[in-house]
């Protein structure tokens, strides 16, 4: 799938940008975004060393089994087979609070962490699982409790009320996790039901 | 108030550390050396995805795919300001930021369009990003309904934007 995105935006900016005669910014993008890339790339490394170490400390004292006790009612029904007194869920709690808390800087690295533990405990090969599936979706989309960046843009322009879109935006990031997670789930079990046939 | 949210986060993992007499120094640096290598493998889908993102964002094809969708959002009573601010969202966050930047200077962020854009902000992820970052650092290949699921929760996230302003707040 990512095969076919990366396909079709690359050949649609060729077609649209010789259009719309901006195909001089279209070359200048191809040479400077892989140099974004590598500053992106410097700036997650730093912050995954942060966490990563910081995520180790949790783990050793034990923060980490208090953080995953508070988690495991609500999130044995998400990942389904997976051991709930592992690392891999360790990590998946760390990464669920902090972007509870909307702390993207740390949620991110602590993320790639949980992934890497979920590959080497599913050990899935080179077709993912399903539990990598659901954290995926979960991190795709937002479970931030306050909606700080928008609000404070909103200030910026001169809100009356900057916060008031609360209400909206904890009902409508609820539905569009549950549209995920039920989505996946679905898919799942279809996929699954062909192979048995 | 914010701002205190990570340093007082540091601090709890520290604290805790201590109490339970971990050599948080040592173990810090342990986990930081592990994360070293594992980053290394995210660089080579990150410079994949952001080079095709980059090349679209400046060949101006999400103003023609715009004006392409708008006969269907204006079916739903999704406000016209914000549909490439839809378009944008999964594939780039600064993109969108951007984006969401020259709507709240067009109209008021007061308006039933700034809000919808401030709702859509707080309610979705940059999903390609994510996934490319996700299954970067693993050996996955194959990411199967992934990538279609986690749109499903973007469109709730964008027709939910309109639908719960126009409820709530209008």
């Amino acid at each position: 799938m990512l095969k076919w995105i990366f396909a079709i935006m690359l050949t649609a900016s060729v077609i649209f940008g010789a259009a719309s005669g901006n195909i001089g910014e279209v070359s200048s993008a191809a040479l400077n975004s892989c140099v974004e890339a590598v500053d992106l790339f410097l700036y997650l490394l730093g912050g995954m060393c942060m966490w990563g170490g910081l995520m180790r400390v949790a783990e050793k004292s034990g923060l980490t089994d208090l953080l995953s006790e508070f988690f495991k009612p609500l999130l044995k029904h998400v990942f389904k087979g997976l051991d709930l007194n592992g690392k891999a869920f360790h990590a998946i709690c760390m990464n669920i609070t902090a972007n509870l808390l909307g702390l993207g800087n740390a949620a991110t690295p602590l993320g790639l962490e949980a992934m890497r533990r979920l590959e080497q405990e599913e050990r899935p090969g080179d077709t993912t699982s399903r539990n990598m599936i659901m954290f995926v979706v979960l991190n795709t989309a937002s479970i931030t409790l306050i909606p700080t960046t928008a609000a404070s843009l909103r200030i910026r322009h001169g809100s009356a009320e900057p916060m008031e879109i609360l209400p909206c935006v904890l009902i409508t990031s609820a539905c569009a996790l549950a549209a995920g997670l039920i989505s996946a789930a679905a898919l799942d079990n279809i996929s699954k039901r062909r192979k048995h046939k | 108030m914010s701002e205190y949210l990570i340093p007082i986060f540091i601090a709890i993992i520290i604290i805790f550390g201590l109490i339970k007499k971990a050599d948080v120094f040592g173990e810090f640096v342990e986990g930081a050396k592990e994360s070293i290598s594992a980053s290394f493998e995210i660089l080579p889908a990150l410079i994949a995805l952001m080079t095709a993102i980059g090349m679209f964002k400046a060949s101006g094809g999400l103003g023609f795919l715009s004006e392409l969708i708008s006969p269907l959002t204006d079916l739903l009573g999704f406000p016209k300001e914000c549909i490439p601010l839809a378009l944008i969202r999964p594939i780039s966050g600064s993109g969108a930021l951007a984006v969401f930047e020259s709507i709240l200077s067009e109209v008021s962020p007061d308006s039933f369009a700034g809000r919808v854009a401030s709702v859509m902000i707080g309610s979705t992820e940059t999903t390609f990003y994510t996934i490319a970052v996700y299954y970067g650092i693993t050996k996955v290949k194959n990411t199967r309904h992934a990538i279609a699921s986690s749109l499903t929760a973007d469109l709730t996230g964008f027709i939910l934007s309109a639908l719960t302003v126009r409820l709530i707040l209008q």
